[in-house]
């Protein structure tokens, strides 16, 4: 029936939030690109920056010692001397909710956000999916990171997307929500403001939309981060529900996470630039922003083996 | 296509509008480009292949509009010195360009193109303080764009069997040109390219407060070798321009400036033979339907008219915004200019620059008070500007109708007049009803709309879903009062050469 | 005692490196007096096969950059040569021209890059066009690069022909897989070096050396080669064009029998560029 094709859906859907003029968008980035940074001003970015990563590792080798070293990264980024912030959170597989408790103890704010939702593809039924949400939170998870059924999406089928990402929401309790679009699948900037549409109507006030797993080779770029704060500042004006955002993956250079954040400044302004709005998806970022912190302080360029956790020898 | 009405919830009924913050709560530090413009002290007359003093030995202060500092003093030149001029011109016309063949002649555009990029830093620098641009703009636009519009130039100069079919051309000889302020080096590419690409000679005047980066030109001209008098440049205000005009040599002249300008020299150039082309101003209608994709739509509406302090003559200074959406894209208009900023043109994160001249910034507020006067909706973002220097705030009056004054008069800043519309007949209708006809931009979603859009405006340039686009390969100029010939692309040729 | 200079190992210039050939085979060139000068790659048709697949890697980024970029860069190339002009020259001498001579052919080598360098942003103004049509569509005609061009340089003029013929092809985006003149294959090797000076990406253009004989089948049969452009005997002209047909091939042979002064302006020209390029017309209604 021609009411239900999926084509027709999604064109409704794009005549209600309205479409993305690419080419615009990427000159509208490439403003970000030319801001130039300096002194104290640069410094109150690294910092803000290093206080918004979500200190990440998912592979399928983690272990708890990984883990664990990894929340000791978390507590401790660098020699306090610097007054490098804690991160944000630690990211991790549901299965290592536990050992990051463990690694973390129960006073700190650096939160755990796992995964779930049978990350990355989300291609599970969606009882198993659910019960593997209660199990992280009930692991001590603070925050869940979900993925949205892409199939149902592209197909049309946006009740079912959205009615999955209500019953995660019910299943996260007090959790915080954070819900990846998977930008790389859903392809076209249109796609991706549309589902950020429907997801944020779903979600609770302060819970996030994140653009990617990070398990793909298309990431967090500049132009899908700005297709969803646009979304985002125009859902905001039109209801009044704040909903933050977090770009993953892609960003690894503290150049990169500082153009971030213009483009944060600049679009939805000073109430989002914080944890609690706006996050990183990042590993070695972290040691970057660390790494120019130090150069800031002390003048010289810094080598990347001199800071804890790096993986360059060279 | 009509919208869904906007979903009220009852929360939202009871709380005031949301609002964003865009405050100080991460402040840039000052960011000043520190690149050495390599000024002189004094710039002297450039005839013949040398720098000459003027010949009543007068000079004249150019300052910098950030902040009201003298930067150098310009030669002051007379009737005799445009003569010398174009006695230069002509004899280099006849005695060596006139018969070099063209691929000799595209290897001297080929080499200022490149000398031009090496020393790409420099120039932007000398651009921002003469003029008052950002750097962010001379470096990124003026100064790349005036060494493509040599690159492209040079190329044509050995092809010429191909600019038009089935005839010949021939270079004209000598042409007189006079460039305005806006875009002071990209102007003097897109006079000189052609003209020399064509096998013409050249006299040329810069506006009298920004002959810098021209004269610095000339020493770019002295390192490629082009031989002696090809090109001249002679400086002074109006009256050097009514003499370069004038002069009986040049086979044609070629203007850039303001209409009022043009219609004099269209007068006083009435019953000779000589050829013209005229780059006026404009009152640009920027058409916005509901199917566009606004946020994109509201960028370029802000590239439109603040983009060079709206000192354009293509200016997208009319916003004809769809009734429908009208509300929304003030709304996002408004936040959009909180984060424009207007300062310093020498620090790297200024997005509005300096007002060229104290001139131009009391004519900007006169036009700014009448709009005030006459009813329109005035806002402006709160930001500090700076003390010394002529600097205007990003503006935008809504509720403009094609009677007000700043819907009819080219403001030349950054101003914006918004009307609405309810049709597309009606749009079409409005946006011409203008003396004016340089540009226009429509921005929708629909293909066969933009193409319709672009058929039924009286505009020599139309931009689709973007604005302020140019290229050395893409003709621009103007219908009606915005003059008439065409810089640029393979069409913009045929004004520096005759049929033979 | 006079010192021993080192001597250059001649490689051919594929996919941005300088290979020998996969067959490990070489045969010796002897300057005019019939001394050994070195050793030069004797390509095979599976170097012809490697090279191609570079050229398809390379051509459709190459394609896609603006044509002012494609100009600079064609430009920088002629810059390459011009700087080095002295040393191409004595590869020409090598082969038996005269000094004055090939101090000409490296000359006019310089000045045909400089105008395709100049054809690149301004061909489509020329060969595309509006459409107007008896209906309310916008119609328009713009032009595409084909894809990979083989090239087949003639005996003579080794340097000035092997450009003149893949010049125009790079000119629009193509990307090009060259056969060097059998008996002086020395300039294309330092051309070679050129290239890879230039910014040119590395496998837009890729020059082989060998006999002709050997390659000439697969130039022939490749289907990924859309087009071939060069000399070539009237013998081998049937057999290329056999060949082609196969795979629809756009031939355009010049005749060995009938030599081209490569010195004329008849050897450059738009209608060089028109000959690897495809049009495609676009429709599109005008309505609100």
């Amino acid at each position: 029936m021609l009411a239900r094709s999926p084509h027709a859906a999604l064109r409704r859907l794009f005549d209600e939030v309205g479409t993305v003029d690419a080419v615009g968008i990427e000159e509208r980035v490439a403003k970000y690109g030319t801001r130039s940074i300096k002194k104290a001003a640069k410094l109150w970015g690294l910092k803000l920056a290093a206080s918004m990563v979500d200190l990440t590792t998912l592979e399928g080798k983690d272990t708890p010692g990984k883990v664990a070293s990894l929340c000791q990264k978390a507590l401790c980024p660098h020699d306090p001397e610097l007054g490098v912030p804690q991160v944000a959170a630690v990211c991790v597989y549901p299965s290592m909710v536990k050992h990051a408790r463990k690694a973390l103890g129960s006073d700190t704010a650096v939160r755990i956000a796992s995964v779930a939702t049978a990350f990355p593809s989300g291609q599970a039924p969606l009882r198993t999916r659910l019960a593997e949400v209660k199990a992280a939170v009930g692991d001590g998870a603070d925050e869940i990171d979900m993925v949205i059924n892409r199939g149902a999406f592209l197909s049309g089928e946006f009740g079912v997307m959205q009615d999955e990402i209500r019953a995660v929401v019910e299943a996260c309790g007090d959790a915080t929500l954070k819900v990846i679009l998977e930008v790389s699948e859903l392809e076209t900037y249109d796609n991706i403001r549309a589902a950020s549409f429907l997801a944020m109507r779903v979600i609770r006030e302060g819970d996030f939309i994140k653009t990617s797993t990070g398990k793909t080779s298309l990431n967090a770029t500049l132009g899908n981060n700005q297709v969803m704060i646009e979304a985002i500042r125009d859902f905001y004006l039109d209801t009044g529900v704040s909903i933050a955002m977090k770009p993953a993956g892609g960003i690894r250079t503290a150049k990169q996470a500082l153009t971030f954040l213009v483009a944060i400044k600049e679009t939805l302004g000073d109430a989002w630039l914080n944890n609690a709005r706006y996050r990183f998806g990042a590993s070695a970022l972290l040691n970057d922003l660390i790494r120019q912190m130090q150069k800031e302080k002390t003048g010289a360029y810094q080598a990347p083996y001199y800071f804890s956790e790096a993986t360059e020898s060279y | 296509m009509p919208t869904l009405p906007a979903k009220k919830t009852s929360a939202r009924l009871s709380r005031p509008a949301p609002e964003l913050i865009f405050g100080d709560l991460w402040e840039f530090d000052p960011a000043p480009e520190t690149a050495d413009p390599k000024l002189k002290a004094r710039y002297d007359l450039f005839i013949n292949g040398q720098f000459v003093a003027p010949k009543s030995g007068k000079y004249f202060d150019s300052i910098n509009p950030a902040n009201e500092q003298k930067l150098a003093e310009i030669a002051q030149a007379s009737a005799a010195d445009v003569d010398a001029a174009y006695l230069a011109a002509k004899a280099a016309y006849d005695q060596v360009w006139g018969k070099l063949p063209g691929r000799e002649r595209a290897k001297y555009l080929f080499r200022i193109a490149r000398l031009l990029q090496d020393r790409a830093r420099e120039f932007a620098v000398a651009e921002t303080l003469d003029g008052g641009k950002p750097i962010k703009e001379s470096r990124d636009f003026d100064v790349p764009m005036a060494a493509a519009h040599f690159f492209y130039h040079a190329g044509w100069a050995d092809k010429l069997d191909y600019v038009a079919p089935g005839r010949r051309v021939a270079p004209l000889g000598v042409v007189g040109q006079v460039i305005p302020w806006n875009f002071p080096l990209l102007m003097l590419a897109w006079k000189l390219a052609p003209a020399l690409a064509m096998g013409n000679t050249v006299v040329l005047k810069p506006a009298e407060t920004t002959s810098i980066t021209c004269l610095k030109l000339a020493e770019i001209l002295q390192d490629a070798g082009l031989p002696p008098g090809v090109v001249n440049f002679v400086t002074g205000a109006g009256d050097v321009g009514a003499a370069v005009m004038n002069h009986p040599i040049p086979a044609k002249i070629a203007f850039t400036g303001s209409t009022e300008v043009g219609k004099i020299i269209m007068r006083s150039l009435a019953g000779t033979d000589k050829k013209m082309t005229l780059e006026l101003g404009g009152k640009a209608a920027n058409i916005v339907f509901d199917d566009a994709p606004l946020n994109q739509a509201v960028e370029g509406i802000v590239n439109g008219i603040f983009f060079n302090q709206g000192h354009v003559c293509c200016a997208g200074s009319r916003l004809l915004v769809h009734e429908p959406v009208a509300e929304q894209v003030l709304t996002k208009l408004k936040n959009r200019i909180k984060v424009l900023r207007v300062g310093d043109p020498l620090d790297k994160n200024t997005d509005i620059g300096a007002i060229n001249s104290k001139e131009q910034l009391g004519k900007i507020a006169s036009l700014v008070a009448s709009g005030v006067k006459e009813g329109a909706e005035l806002f402006q973002p709160a930001c500090r500007l700076p003390t010394k220097g002529f600097y205007f705030r990003p503006t935008i009056f809504s509720g403009v109708s094609m009677s007000h004054r700043i819907a009819r008069e080219e403001i030349f800043g950054p101003v914006l007049s918004i009307l609405t519309f309810r049709t597309v007949d009606e749009a079409i209708e409005k946006a011409n009803n203008t003396a004016y006809g340089l540009s226009a931009g429509v921005w929708t979603d629909k293909g066969s709309r933009i193409l319709k859009m672009s058929t039924e405006l009286k505009a020599g340039v139309v931009w689709a879903n973007t604005y302020n686009k140019f290229d050395p390969t893409s003709p621009f100029g103007g219908y009606k009062e915005s003059g008439f010939g065409r810089e640029g692309g393979r069409q913009g040729l045929l004004d520096y050469c005759k049929l033979v | 005692m006079a010192r021993l200079p080192i001597t250059k190992t001649p490689k051919v210039y594929v996919g941005g490196a300088f290979i020998r050939s996969e067959s490990a085979r070489v045969f010796p060139l002897k300057d005019v007096e019939g001394n050994f000068f070195a050793n030069i790659p004797q390509c095979t048709r599976k170097d012809l096969r490697n090279a191609v697949e570079a050229a398809a890697k390379a051509g459709p980024g190459w394609a896609k950059r603006t044509a002012y970029n494609r100009g600079q860069i064609i430009y920088r190339l002629g810059e390459m040569i011009e700087a080095r002009a002295g040393e191409m020259a004595e590869a020409l001498v090598l082969g038996g021209a005269s000094k004055a001579g090939a101090v000409r052919e490296v000359a006019a080598t310089v000045d045909r890059l400089i105008y395709y360098a100049g054809w690149t942003d301004k061909y489509e103004q020329v060969l595309g066009n509006v459409n107007p049509v008896a209906a309310p569509y916008f119609n328009f005609t713009v032009t595409e690069p084909m894809g990979i061009v083989g090239v087949l340089a003639p005996e003579e003029a080794p340097l000035l022909a092997l450009v003149s013929l893949f010049a125009p092809a790079i000119t629009s985006g193509n990307s090009v897989v060259a056969l060097a003149s059998t008996s002086q294959p020395y300039p294309a090797i330092l051309l070679g070096e050129m290239l890879a000076t230039s910014d040119l990406p590395g496998g837009v253009v890729n020059l082989l050396t060998g006999f002709r004989k050997e390659m000439l089948p697969t130039f022939a049969t490749h289907l990924h080669l859309r087009a071939l452009v060069g000399v070539a005997q009237v013998d081998e002209r049937k057999v290329l064009a056999i060949g082609a047909a196969d795979s629809m091939k756009r031939l355009h042979l010049l005749k060995a029998e009938e030599p081209m002064d490569w010195f004329s302006d008849a050897a450059q020209s738009l209608y060089a560029v028109r000959d690897t390029l495809e049009f495609k017309t676009t429709w599109h209604p005008i309505g609100a």
